[in-house]
Formats: structure tokens, C-alpha cells, sequence
């Protein structure tokens, strides 16, 4: 779904104009931004990009050069505690306070006044739909870091908050613990309908939770739009790069027929499909999970319009995949399963061919400006 | 040797009997220590965070000062105390020097900086963004200010403990502005100066373990409370 396709209605928090500076630089500036009710927006870019700097914005603890905010349709001051109570934010670091798993919980609730009956009621139900029910008493020091951060969440949850902002939050944890932190987001996230902002360097995470991806560089969103839109049409190199298209190649287009054309990059050419004219500068954009590999003997089956033989320069093990380094005349990076590697014996050196669909490749011109 | 043991003797004897003339400035000393150190708590752990929090221009020199008024010299301070109470001085309206409140005055001079030094490290100690967790979760600015000196309790129970420590041993500016009168402003260090200069050891050596095992009792409660606290 476009942004343009919601109601005004569905638009929670409305961002115009809004600027940070530090030391006299620039280090955000984002014309505009929508984050739709009920939705996920996931910020994701590169260290420095400026999403933390975001997001501490959007929760109202630092104060933009210039900005223009509204919330619910309503124009609000960010820094104001009366716009902190409806928000709620997690960190990287649980920064949980030295006292019990509960009191760490009930901890926004008492900020707000809340009796003792209140929290007695609240805090359990909390506790056990993020699994540390059994750890209520414990102090938040003995913790491990999935413990805490389930603590941390849990926190900022049992507030009821209207909009909740990520930073990294699991970035600081191992593997199984993260695909169960994140499984359990998901899971409240959907249930509550609560708004999140989530800012992430794993796109696995990404793609699980959000309905919109943002990309951000230099303190800019370079593109935002749904996650599908984002991954498979990238609006330049950057994005393509940033969002797993391992294949990055500069081309030129020679020429253009049905709807299609063939363009010519270092060490082939490409056909592909798209609007572009005659001896245009493009990217082409190749997903490696859009590669497929075969020996010479099963080529003949393939319908695929490039076709590229070539030899493996390195595999890489990726958990429950492998990465291929190709050399075609030009680089091009393949993910294959175990069963490839082991049915098709393949091995570093290796002769190879490599093919993907003409529709697999997507085209960037390089004239165009990004989008915002 | 005898004359250690016949202090000690002293000691116990004038504390077991309970002698109202060590009672009295027993009692006195905790009572001058006991109100410097509550004093200097109240200014101490308030600048101390202020500074912390704050970001302002010549604050480096600010904390620079902090950390030289942390090794204060009692004497110094008893010199300017003196001249501020004297009938001439700034402050000599108030007619206090050569009362306990003078005292009082001079030893919360000398903790303050104590105090407000370790607040100052304690809160800069906390985790960079836990003042912002804490806004987050709704909290006002004096709500944020009191949720994070009491994540620093512990440390501050050491400036406690400093502070305290540092005026209940302390004799020179106790009895520059005290002037060490009997049963009025006569404390357990200024007793103890007397009485070494008339050459009764044994009654300075009983008052310097009141004074040590006074101390000791006081430490002793504070860290108990911070290592029953501490994370394990």
C-alpha cells in the first residue's frame, strides 16, 4: 500500500520540515514523514545514517533545529512529558534500573502515578506474555541480555503507549535469542496494533516486522515506501546495495525491443525489462536469491534470458544457505541451498553457469534522482 | 608499651563507666559531624547532579574546582571561617564563632566539595542514555533527577561515608572557629590536641578510640547497607 493511499485518519504522526543540527552541521533532514496507524516503519541504513537521531526526535528527547509535528492531526511540542506519557521508547542497552524484574516494569506506571492495586493488576500479565513471569523478583542485575531486554520491552509496553520506538533493540543479542525477541515482538506488535518506529541493521528482522521501510544515509531517508516496493525496486545503487541486491552493475543500453533491452556492462550484457532509452546509463540489479546455478548438462532447461557461464571464486556458509562468488566476466553473487552444493559438487574453481530471468533485474537509471 | 596499654585501659574504663565529661563530647561530635555531613548531603548531592546533567559553557572549570575543594585543607578552611565569623567579618553579625555552629559551618565547608565530587562522578557513571530512558517512560524533570540519584545510592553512600570520615577526624578548623571550650564547643579531635599538649596520653589515647571506633561504627553501618545493595 502507497502512503498516499491512507486517509488522513490513519496518519499518526505527520513530520514536515524537520532539521537537526549538531556542532553547526546538518546531521538530519527529513522533508516529510508519515507513520500510518497501526503500522511497523522500519528505519534501516548504515552507522551514521541518522536513525537513532530519528528517533530520538519523534520521542521528543532532542530538540530539532526546525520541525513541524503532528500527532493524531494535532500540531505538539516533542519535548513536552504531557506528549513522552502516550509515547514509549526502548534502547539498544535495556538500561534497566538496579531493583526487581517487577519494579523495572512497574516503573513507568509509578512515573504516572499509578496505586499500588493498578500495578498489582497490570505488571503479572505483563511479566508472562514476554515469558520473565518467573523472574519477577530477581534483581535486573542477574540478568541475561535477552532477560533484560524482554524486561525492557515489557516496560515500555505496559504503559499502553499509542506509538513505540525501537533503536536497535536487539542488535546487542546472539542469534536464537534475537530470532526469539523478535518472534515475540512480532506477535504483541500484531496483537496490540500498536505503532512502532523500529530502526535495524538486520534485515531479516526488517522484513519480518514492517509493513514500511525507510532507508536512510547521511541523515536523509532515501527511500520509503512497503517493504516489497523498497527490497525489489530500489531507487539507486545505495538503497540496492543496502537492501541485499549484492549485484550492482553499470551498464549502458544498446538497445530496446518489446519491451525489453539489452544493456551492456563490464564483461557481458544484460537483458532486462524496463523503461529506459537507447544509450541510457542504468544499474542493473541482481538479487542473489534470483541466481540459479547448473552444470553445462542441465543448461538446456533453463528459460532464463541471461545466461552467464563463469567460475566459483568463493562459497561462503550463511546459516541455512551458501553465498557464491561468481566471476562472469563480471562479479555476481548467488545464494544456494546445501542441496545445490552438495548436488551439483560444487567447489570453489569450479566452472559454472549462472542464469536469471530478464524480469529478475532491476533497473535503475541513473539520471533519475532518488525519490523521497 | 605501658603507656599505650594504660591508655587503652583508660579508654575502656572511661567508656564503660560511662564518664559524662567523654559522653558529653561524644555526643557533640556526632552531633557537629552528624548535622555538617546532613548539610553538605543537601548541597552536595544537588550541585553534584546539576553539574552532571548540565552542559554549559566553563563547566570543565567548574568540575576542576569541585575536584580541588575535595582535598580542601581543614586549616584553610578554619582560617576563612574564622575571618568570615570574626566581629568584623562578613558574616560576624550572626556572633557564632567559638560555638558549635561555627563548627558546624567549617566542616560542612570542608565535606560539601566531598560530597558534591562523588555525586558528580556517581551520576556521570550512569549509563549515558538512562536519562533519556527515564524521559521516555514519561517522567518529569524532577522525576528524572530523583530516579537517577537513586540509582546512584550507592556510590552516594560512599560520599557519605567520605564525607562523614573526612570532618569527625578533623581538628584544625574545629578548633580555630570551635576554640575547643569546655562542655560548649570541645569535640573528640580537639579534646584529644588538649590533652596530648598537657601530657595526659592516656586520656588522648581513650579519646582517639572513641573517635576511631566511632568511625568504624558508622562505616561499618554505611557499608553494610552498600554491600547488601550491591549487585552480585
Amino acid at each position: 500500500m502507497n502512503p498516499q493511499d491512507h486517509d488522513s485518519e490513519a496518519i499518526l504522526l505527520k513530520v514536515e520540515d524537520l532539521h537537526v543540527r549538531r556542532g553547526g552541521v546538518s546531521v538530519l533532514d527529513i522533508p516529510a514523514l508519515l507513520v500510518f496507524q497501526g503500522q511497523v516503519l522500519i528505519l534501516i541504513g548504515p552507522n551514521g545514517a541518522g536513525k537513532s537521531t530519528l528517533l530520538l526526535t519523534l520521542a521528543g528527547l532532542l530538540k530539532p533545529s526546525r520541525g513541524r509535528f503532528l500527532f493524531r492531526g494535532r500540531a505538539v511540542a516533542l519535548d513536552v512529558f504531557d506528549y513522552r506519557r502516550r509515547i514509549a521508547m526502548v534502547f539498544q542497552e535495556p538500561l534497566l534500573f538496579d531493583a526487581t524484574v517487577f519494579d523495572n516494569v512497574a516503573a513507568g506506571l509509578r512515573i504516572r502515578g499509578a496505586g499500588q492495586s493498578e500495578i498489582g493488576r497490570t505488571i503479572p500479565g505483563h511479566l508472562d506474555r514476554f515469558g520473565i513471569g518467573h523472574l519477577a523478583k530477581r534483581s535486573a542485575r542477574k540478568l541475561s541480555g535477552g532477560e533484560a531486554q524482554r524486561t525492557s520491552l515489557a516496560r515500555a509496553f505496559v504503559t499502553k503507549p499509542e506509538i513505540i520506538f525501537l533503536d536497535e533493540p536487539f542488535s546487542g543479542l546472539d542469534p536464537p535469542t534475537r530470532e526469539a525477541l523478535t518472534g515475540d515482538l512480532e506477535a504483541i506488535l500484531r496483537e496490540t496494533r500498536t505503532t512502532a518506529v523500529l530502526s535495524t541493521h538486520d534485515q531479516t528482522e526488517a522484513l519480518r516486522l514492517a509493513d514500511r521501510m525507510a532507508v536512510m544515509n547521511r541523515g536523509a531517508i532515501v527511500q520509503i515506501g512497503p517493504v516489497a516496493e523498497v527490497m525489489n525496486h530500489p531507487a539507486d545503487g545505495f538503497v540496492a546495495s543496502f537492501v541485499g541486491v549484492e549485484t550492482v552493475l553499470p551498464g549502458r543500453v544498446l538497445a530496446i525491443s518489446d519491451g525489453m533491452f539489452v544493456a551492456a556492462v563490464e564483461g557481458g550484457e544484460i537483458q532486462a525489462v524496463g523503461h529506459v532509452r537507447t544509450g541510457e546509463a542504468v544499474l542493473c540489479c541482481i538479487r542473489p536469491e534470483h541466481v540459479t546455478l547448473s552444470t553445462n548438462a542441465s543448461l538446456s532447461k533453463s528459460s532464463a534470458r541471461n545466461v552467464f557461464p563463469g567460475t566459483i571464486r568463493k562459497i561462503t556458509p550463511l546459516g541455512l544457505f551458501y553465498r557464491v562468488s561468481l566471476d562472469c566476466g563480471f562479479d555476481l553473487a548467488a545464494y544456494v541451498t546445501r542441496q545445490s552444493i552438495e548436488g551439483l559438487s560444487l567447489e570453489e574453481g569450479k566452472a559454472v553457469t549462472a542464469s536469471f530471468k530478464a524480469t529478475s533485474v532491476h533497473v535503475i537509471s541513473r539520471q533519475t534522482p532518488p525519490p523521497h | 608499651m605501658d603507656l599505650i596499654l594504660e591508655g587503652i585501659q583508660k579508654a575502656f574504663y572511661l567508656i564503660f563507666t560511662l564518664d559524662r565529661e567523654v559522653l558529653g563530647i561524644t555526643l557533640l561530635s556526632l552531633q557537629i559531624s552528624g548535622t555538617a555531613t546532613l548539610i553538605s548531603l543537601l548541597i552536595g548531592i544537588s550541585v553534584g547532579t546539576a553539574v552532571a546533567l548540565a552542559r554549559f559553557p566553563g563547566r570543565q572549570f567548574v568540575v576542576s574546582l569541585i575536584n580541588t575543594g575535595m582535598g580542601l585543607p581543614p586549616v584553610v578552611v578554619g582560617l576563612f571561617v574564622t575571618i568570615f565569623l570574626w566581629r568584623n567579618g562578613p558574616l560576624g553579625f550572626l556572633e557564632i564563632l567559638y560555638t558549635p555552629t561555627a563548627i558546624i559551618l567549617a566542616q560542612a565547608v570542608i565535606a560539601t566539595p566531598i560530597v558534591t565530587g562523588i555525586t558528580l562522578a556517581a551520576i556521570q557513571h550512569l549509563p549515558a542514555n538512562l536519562r533519556l530512558q527515564i524521559l521516555a517512560l514519561g517522567a518529569t524533570r524532577v522525576q528524572m533527577v530523583w530516579l537517577l540519584v537513586k540509582e546512584a545510592r550507592l556510590p552516594l553512600l560512599a560520599a557519605v561515608m567520605a564525607g562523614f570520615g573526612g570532618i569527625i577526624s578533623e581538628v584544625g578548623a574545629s578548633i580555630m572557629v570551635g576554640g575547643n571550650i569546655k562542655g560548649y564547643s570541645r569535640v573528640l579531635t580537639t579534646a584529644t590536641v588538649m590533652e596530648t599538649g598537657r601530657g595526659n596520653f592516656d586520656v588522648a589515647i581513650a579519646l582517639s578510640i572513641i573517635l576511631m571506633l566511632l568511625a568504624f561504627a558508622v562505616n561499618a553501618i554505611l557499608t553494610q547497607i552498600q554491600q547488601r545493595e550491591r549487585p552480585r
